[in-house]
């Protein structure tokens, strides 16, 4: 039997990141707020203190922080000739789990989209031609500009102390930055952080080829830093436990250490851990939310009634949801109609290993974001018409983690195994590296998301599917990039040196990254997007979907900064727009 | 400050008029002035539950003798102060009866309260009139016997411990002094947690605010030691403190940081610089000869590399700490306090800094109880006790044992 709970001004679905931000801008406009998240309330000092956050096997192996496939997974075939299947153990991404979400775990690589990537389409087709794209490509224009977010990058900055150098301040060009990027109000809140052996001595090889090398923007902090609400962030100490782990020295910009000090002190605002929201529950009309449907630990059913629904849960999960719920048409791939399920997007990595005789690197000296890297093969920073493909990626020396389990690069025509393994491991520990690509993917007819048709979760709802694979244009730009990293990479001087440029079949079982994107993105016309250029649903317009589900395509960079920025951009148009008119915000 | 000192006794002098024509208890002022006064004196600290509502009885407070638990004073009749008078307030604030006639534990801080004036105590009882009557039953007493049975125990106590008498300013001090004098030796009670106790729990005369153990927390010496006390702290830097639970040397937590929460983070800038000044007027205890002990003593070697293995990502290398979120261990009064107490808790059992809207992040200190046998805390601590100019007695593996078996019951 459900129960009904008296009635909120907002609910809000999962508290990570976006549902952070968004419960402490609107509990601050004096709305009264409940989140409710599907997993346990974490804390530094009780569920990843230093005294065992750096546990490898418990977290990177066993998976410690993520949901568990158990309580609630998707099915994955590579194409619609195939049967998907449960995925019943992580592999290419991870799904986040409890308060704090992405953001307790990530690497806090915090980078910045470039102008031209949100008008994509307009922008290539302008500049080569609609015939230069596939034909089954259907990246689309984001419906705002660079400009309209800048300042909420900036605030998402600001917010996380972001330690980095600017490229580009009010259009003026920054020596020592990313020139490439858009310009920024002002310089970054912390200065870079210190850059090991490895970083270093790529940007020398960058720059002596005359790319212009700058450290990565990061998100683990280069001193202690005290951010506009008061709450401070620690000086990162380079331990090398970052992606897959909670930060043990509150040095690593996450809702813990920016954001839910602040929250967990407004009376109006209350969050339910352990709850899981199963729906979001419509009026007669379908064109209202009346609130969400959870379910707590015991069983018991719970309806919130709520006049504002945010789904602020991890990317994958919204979509779920709305799929769910029946919000906005489904994506249906052999028409190309429908909004919900359509732009399913991810990102596109690759490497370059390299072996040195005379040089130590000592990878445990690490940060989930150090770095030093280059831009010119990003977005169309670079002219794409000699080369038959659209899309790029930042490349770099990025030193996130020497950690012993999963460091054991070896050059090729090592045995896999045994006493010549071993030594093979012993020498190269200290004297190989690894430099990375990390490129756009862009969206595709034939790539999204939908209800499976056979499988079904602990609920009764049915599971979703995921169908995707790497297309031609993405496997095209991979090579490319590999091949442009491995001549900065030789000329660091190893001994042998070896490409792993992506290649197809895109393989779930095989960690790449977690930046799954899309699924209900944001656009211009609700023929095409699931939500209008403010994130809320064209269909119900008191339902805002926050997070890299509005993507309409995956740019060559990490999406946290971005996810941060459209939070905060989403927030202020319900609180000076929505507020004082409730409905839908864009008329067409 | 001396304009404001001359505002404040004008108000209190045309309240005085006022009470006398009309005894009005109702007045918004004279409430309002009850409130702050309410919180200086931190009395929700005792008298609010965890989750209760206010003032409606408090949570266990254990004292060496048992637990005693702060009664319920809202206006309910049965079970509150509803049928107290105004006087029967002030003899339990001066005199330390309670109305009927019996004598409070001195968990109740009488021997401070009893400096409050009578005007301040007026302004308390108007204000708890004002609040919601909440049945609630409490049985504050739950000491063991004999320290159960009330009369002789107390009396007898008071006897030996207890000198009735509202504060008397030094005419050769400040008004800011003064006021800072009056409520730290008056309402906000420092000395209950930070003066060294006798054997029967009284304070020891001429030692006030030299530090003391209550509760298995070492309150830090507040003279002007300047090994063990605050000598280092400006006037600033204890207003930030109070104000803030955080300053670029300490962060408040235990005892402390409720006491921050509760009360002084809501006292005004004015108060708290009255409470700076004295507290920087504390003379220390003679002199001060701890010597540390050498870099390469056996338990000190030892200490280094727990030090640096398991302290130095927050704490760095250096025992500087980052200001506002890991503590300084560097010349820190609490790191070289005679007795080690609070040290050993935090790395046993660890603890939770206090969060003020002004000061959000609540770091927090995790347990090292778990992985750390007795013998590594004694000599970590040893070392953080003797490293980076700080002196002090070594810490024995025993102790560690003792403190480990009582607070991880």
């Amino acid at each position: 039997m459900m129960r009904k709970l008296p009635a909120t001004d907002v609910v809000i679905v999962g508290l990570g990141w976006t549902g952070s931000i968004l419960a402490h801008e609107l509990t601050g406009a004096g709305l009264n707020v409940v989140a409710i998240e599907r997993g346990p309330w974490r804390d530094t000092a009780t569920d990843f203190p230093p005294a065992y956050a750096q546990d490898e096997l418990r977290y990177r192996i066993r998976h410690d922080l993520f949901l568990r496939p158990e309580q609630l997974t998707m099915t994955f075939r590579n194409n619609a000739s195939q049967t998907a299947l449960p995925i019943r153990s992580w592999g290419s991404f991870m799904p986040p789990n409890g308060v704090g979400g992405g953001g307790v775990h990530w690497n806090a690589e915090t980078w910045r989209f470039l102008p031209s990537d949100f008008e994509l389409r307009t922008h290539l087709v302008g500049r080569y031609g609609e015939k230069f794209l596939p034909e089954d490509m259907t990246i689309q224009d984001w419906g705002i500009t660079y400009d309209d977010l800048e300042p909420h990058y900036d605030k998402f900055e600001y917010l996380c102390g972001t330690s980095g150098k600017a490229g580009n301040i009010k259009g003026r060009i920054q020596a020592g930055g990313n020139p490439f990027e858009g310009a920024r109000s002002r310089e970054y809140p912390t200065p870079p952080q210190k850059q090991p052996y490895g970083p270093t001595l790529f940007a020398q090889a960058a720059q002596e080829m005359g790319y212009k090398p700058f450290p990565q923007p990061s998100g683990n902090l280069s001193q202690a830093y005290t951010n506009p609400l008061g709450v401070t962030i620690g000086p990162c100490t380079y331990c090398g436990f970052c992606e897959w782990f909670g930060c043990g020295n509150y040095s690593k910009a996450s809702p813990q250490t920016t954001i839910l000090p602040a929250l967990i002190r407004r009376p109006n605002f209350e969050a339910r851990t352990q709850c899981e929201v199963s729906k979001i529950n419509l009026d007669r009309s379908g064109k209202r939310a009346t609130g969400v449907t959870y379910v707590d630990t015991s069983g018991n059913e719970w309806e919130q009634p709520a006049d504002l629904v945010l789904l602020c849960a991890f990317q994958l999960f919204n979509v779920h949801l709305l799929l769910h719920s029946g919000v906005g048409k489904p994506y249906d791939p052999r028409t190309g109609e429908g909004v919900i399920g359509r732009n399913y997007s991810y990102q596109v990595t690759s490497s370059v290993g390299a072996f040195f005789d005379d040089k130590i690197f000592n990878p445990f000296i690490a940060s989930g974001s150090i770095g030093m890297c280059i831009d010119e093969f990003n977005g169309d920073n670079f002219d794409h018409g000699p080369h038959g493909f659209v899309g790029g990626g930042y490349m770099g020396a990025v030193q996130t983690n020497g950690r012993p389990i999963q460091t054991g690069r070896t050059p090729r025509a090592t045995p896999r195994w045994g006493a010549e393994w071993k030594k093979a491991v012993a020498k190269s520990y200290l004297s190989s590296y690894e430099t990375v690509t990390h490129g756009s993917c862009y969206s595709y007819r034939d790539v999204y998301l939908d209800l499976d048709p056979t499988y079904t979760d602990r609920f009764g709802r049915k599971l979703m599917r995921l169908t995707f694979d790497f297309h031609d244009n993405e496997l095209k730009m991979s090579t490319y990039l590999t091949d442009r990293l491995a001549e900065v990479t030789q000329k660091m001087g190893p001994r042998q040196l070896e490409k792993h440029p992506r290649r197809g079949p895109y393989d779930v079982t095989v960690y790449q990254t977690t930046h799954t994107c899309g699924g209900a993105i944001m656009g211009v016309e609700p023929k095409t997007s699931a939500l209008n250029r403010y994130l809320q649903s064209w269909e119900v317009p008191n339902l805002f979907v926050m997070g890299a589900t509005a993507f309409p395509q995956n740019p060559g960079y990490n999406p946290t900064d971005t996810v941060g920025a459209l939070a905060y951009w989403a927030a202020d148009a319900i609180v000076n727009r929505y507020l004082k008119s409730p409905g839908s915000l864009v008329q067409i | 400050m001396r304009n404001l000192m001359t505002l404040a006794l004008a108000a209190c002098v045309i309240g005085l008029a006022a009470a006398r024509a009309a005894e009005d208890n109702q007045a918004f002022a004279k409430i309002e002035r009850g409130r702050y006064l309410a919180v200086l004196g931190d009395c929700t600290s005792c008298h609010t539950a965890p989750g209760g509502k206010p003032f409606a009885g408090g949570a266990a407070l254990e004292t060496p003798f048992g637990a005693l638990f702060g009664p319920n004073i809202t206006p309910d009749v049965a079970t509150g102060i509803g049928a107290w008078t105004e006087s029967d307030l002030w003899r339990a604030m001066h005199e330390g009866i309670g109305r009927d006639g019996i004598r409070l534990y001195p968990a109740m801080p009488y021997p401070a309260y009893t400096k409050v004036t009578r005007e301040d105590v007026s302004a308390i009882w108007a204000y708890l009139r004002t609040l919601e009557p909440v049945r609630n039953e409490v049985q504050p007493n739950q000491l063991r016997f004999p320290f159960n049975v009330r009369r002789p125990t107390t009396s007898t106590w008071d006897l030996i411990n207890f000198k009735p008498g509202v504060f008397q300013p030094d005419p050769a001090k400040s008004d800011l002094w003064n006021r800072g004098a009056y409520l730290v030796e008056g309402l906000g009670h420092c000395g209950t947690c930070h003066t060294p106790k006798n054997i029967t729990g009284g304070d020891r005369g001429g030692e006030a605010l030299r530090g003391a153990l209550l509760q298995d927390w070492y309150a830090p010496d507040l003279t002007a030691d300047p090994r063990m006390g605050i000598e280092s702290w400006s006037t600033e830097d204890i207003v930030r403190y109070l104000k803030t639970g955080a300053n670029s040397f300490d962060i408040a937590s235990g005892p402390m940081a409720e006491a921050v929460e509760n009360s002084t983070s809501h006292m005004t800038d004015a108060d708290l610089l009255a409470i700076a000044t004295y507290l920087k007027d504390r003379a220390p205890r003679s002199a001060n000869t701890a010597i540390a002990l050498a870099h390469d003593a056996t338990r000190m070697v030892a200490g280094k590399a727990i030090y640096e293995d398991h302290c130095a990502a927050c704490h760095i290398s250096s025992g500087a700490g980052v200001p506002n979120l890991f503590p300084r261990l560097a010349q820190a009064p609490l790191v070289q306090s005679t007795d080690p107490t609070s040290l050993i808790r935090v790395v046993l059992i660890g603890s939770r800094a206090v969060a003020t809207s002004a000061a959000p992040t609540a770091p927090a200190m995790p347990s090292f109880g778990w992985n750390l046998s007795d013998t590594e805390i004694a000599d970590v601590l040893t070392y953080v006790r003797n490293t980076w100019g700080n002196a002090a007695s070594a810490v024995q593996p025993a102790d560690v044992t003792t403190l480990r078996g009582r607070v991880s019951r």
